[in-house]
């Protein structure tokens, strides 16, 4: 037992060095599309969030809808206390005399260098997580005794709220209102010599953030959450304080959720109270969904995909031209791969029932995936064909037509409430289950 | 031992039990049984804590129960198996007997306890990986009153173990629930089944609206033509 605990520390340690430096000759290289860049920069963030959330839904079983919020805190606390003093005055323009008058990363950058830099970036995010655990301990002792519809509802408008008060003129001198923060470190500060280190620093942090959520969800603490998920009365009954546990769950969550925010922050390099509206929590709770509510593989995974689309591989569908080859190609294999993926779900659907009984349904499917195919091809064939569907949002069509067909046909989402790790376990146990049984036999 | 002492509770206006007394001695099996309703199910969260007191005392070896949360009374050596079974069904067996022992701290303990529970229901070996939703409802009965000895309880209360089930699988739970006593943990033990449970009981009361009507060796209550009546289905020739 002790040897393959080694073993597998071994290869985790293995894989993660191989991760970061492939991240590191990705960050320098001249090759790489910087999309790719910003959908790495911005999935782990996401991941980081997903997660969060997940040990609350997922986890907890609490539904709480008040992510985005707490982004917020974490983003507006990380910013301020980082600005450089003489940057403050032009930010703070609209405010007389406005900012804190210090900034932590640039003192400790003052006084140890580089080194302080990173130290102050790592206290300046733990100062981030903890305001937004601070708000979450104290909106959670009246909220927490809500359950779940209401729990959301009211989580969902203590976000609000804290949108709103961050732009409230008052608090302008620290907040600076609805204007932006910017000039703080950001992830572009990270640089050893000429090598860029934009790319690993969002993966070391979020990482490391998600691998104590994962100690956490493994231990005792993570037992019990799972408990007050699956049945509150039966986990009173094994002396589980339930309002102790729910308060520590969105305590934690919160706190991950702030990092994050700060995280955000760092890699946008500019903070404004309008992008964390409830949009916010719902692409998070979406990416939670996809991935599977309970598996925090599936959310880290999720949470790429759904960054990829939404920045990268879906970007074409908001304009109603596609001219650039690359667009093009890129435009029809993802249309084609969507066509004949439906069309594959609803034969698979149908495999047990009879001809007779499908004949129909097979058909209609055939005939609307050959014209729909057709359309394609011949898109593909014209130069200046205007597609009639494609216009700016029409993304956002797709991706709730995604996530209606994620509902309906794969309610678990891509992992279920499994981890990638379980499901090559569950070989090596049926493996084991096979060679003790022959054992048995002799 | 357990002694409960002019008891009385309240859900709002509706008095859930009228000034109780009972005791339930080392060693033994006591059941309580009576209709739905009765107040057999308050008088259990009553004395784990979930359920607020109004008035009465609750000793456990000289100790007052009431006012106490619930963990506190579990880590005196109580433990319950709610009603309906209430297994977490998205974690696997070993994992819920776990859960049953998540007040202690001495892990070679909780494992010999969990072997222990083995011991007792085979079944749940062979199932030691398996979700507690897939599991069949004797089986589910089976982890819940595993789950509760992991706590390695003095005193163990069973609510309704039989509910739901088929009667072959009942007479299992209740030869367990024998074998259980064997080995010296007190049984309280609820049930609308008054038939089993007063055949398997040394002492046994009748609950009716809160109030303790009757009260005696199970045999005793086995052969009472008011309980025969009223609770065996068996009319007066």
């Amino acid at each position: 037992m002790k040897k393959n605990n080694q073993r597998q520390g071994l290869i985790t340690a293995g894989i993660v060095i191989v991760l970061l430096a492939v991240l590191v000759l990705l960050d320098n290289a001249a090759w790489v599309p910087p999309m790719l860049l910003t959908v790495l920069r911005k999935g782990v963030i996401y991941a980081l969030v997903a997660v969060s959330m997940n040990l609350l839904n997922g986890f907890t079983g609490l539904f709480s809808l008040g992510q985005a919020g707490f982004m917020l805190l974490g983003a507006y606390s990380y910013a301020v206390l980082t600005i450089p003093v003489e940057n403050q005055t032009a930010i703070y323009q609209q405010f007389k005399n406005g900012g804190l008058h210090f900034s932590i990363t640039e003192s400790l950058t003052n006084v140890m260098g580089e080194f302080g830099t990173l130290i102050g970036v790592i206290i300046c995010l733990i100062i981030a997580g903890a305001v937004a655990a601070l708000f979450a301990y104290l909106i959670g002792l009246p909220v927490l005794r809500l359950k779940s519809d209401y729990l959301a509802i009211a989580t969902l408008g203590f976000a609000e709220i804290l949108r709103a008060l961050v732009q409230f003129e008052k608090l302008g001198p620290v907040t600076n209102g609805s204007n932006l923060l910017y000039g703080f470190t950001s992830f572009s500060n990270f640089q050893i010599g000429t090598l860029h280190l934009g790319t690993v620093m969002p993966f070391l942090f979020s990482g490391a953030c998600i691998w104590i959520v994962v100690l956490l969800i493994n231990s005792t603490y993570g037992r019990a959450f799972k408990a007050i998920r699956d049945d509150e009365v039966a986990a009173e009954a094994m002396g589980i304080n339930l309002a102790k546990h729910k308060r520590m769950s969105f305590v934690i969550s919160s706190f991950f959720a702030g990092i994050s925010g700060g995280l955000l922050a760092m890699y946008q390099a500019s903070v404004q109270a309008v992008t964390f509206k409830s949009a916010m929590t719902y692409e998070i709770l979406l990416i939670v969904v996809i991935g599977g509510i309970g598996s925090i593989t599936g959310s880290i995974l999720a949470s790429f995909l759904f960054v990829g689309c939404s920045e990268w591989w879906l970007r074409f569908l908001d304009n109603t031209t596609v001219v650039s080859l690359n667009g093009k190609i890129a435009s029809v294999i993802v249309i084609c791969v969507a066509i004949v993926g439906v069309v594959a779900l609803i034969f698979w659907r149908n495999r047990k029932k009879a001809f007779a009984d499908k004949r129909n349904t097979i058909f209609l499917t055939l005939i609307v995936g050959a014209v729909l195919l057709a359309g394609q091809i011949k898109f593909a064939i014209s130069s200046s064909l205007q597609l009639p569907l494609l216009r700016s949002g029409f993304r956002m069509v797709i991706f709730s037509i995604v996530i209606m067909i994620m509902v309906l046909f794969f309610s678990k989402g891509i992992m279920g409430d499994r981890e990638l790790p379980d499901l090559l376990q569950k070989r090596r146990n049926a493996k084991a289950a096979k060679a003790s049984k022959g054992g048995d036999a002799q | 031992m357990l002694k409960i002492e002019n008891l009385h509770v309240s859900y709002g206006g509706i008095r859930a039990l009228r000034g109780i007394s009972l005791e339930v001695p080392d060693g033994k099996i006591v059941t309580l049984i009576g209709a739905n309703g009765a107040g057999k199910s308050t008088m259990l969260r009553t004395i784990s804590g979930l359920v607020k007191a109004e008035s009465g005392s609750i000793k456990w070896n000289d100790k007052e129960l009431v006012g106490l949360s619930i963990d506190k009374v579990i880590a005196s050596g109580i433990a319950m198996a709610p009603e309906g079974r209430r297994v977490f069904s998205d974690m696997t067996v070993l994992e819920n007997l776990r859960m049953g022992a998540y007040l202690r701290n001495d892990k070679d303990g909780i494992e010999k306890d969990i072997q222990r529970v083995y011991e007792l229901f085979p079944r749940l070996k062979e199932r030691n990986w398996q979700l507690a939703g897939t599991l069949s409802g004797g089986e589910q009965q089976m982890l819940a009153v595993g789950r509760a000895l992991t706590s390695r309880p003095q005193l163990i209360m069973l609510d309704e173990p039989s509910l739901g089930l088929a009667p072959l699988v009942v007479q299992d739970i209740f030869a367990i629930i024998r074998e259980i006593n064997k080995t010296g943990t007190t049984v309280l033990l609820i049930e609308q089944n008054a038939n089993m449970a007063l055949k398997t009981a040394d002492l046994a009361y009748v609950l009716e609206t809160g109030n303790i009507t009757m009260s005696g060796t199970g045999a005793e209550l086995l052969v009472n033509e008011k309980v025969k009546e009223a609770y065996l289905g068996k009319h007066k020739n």
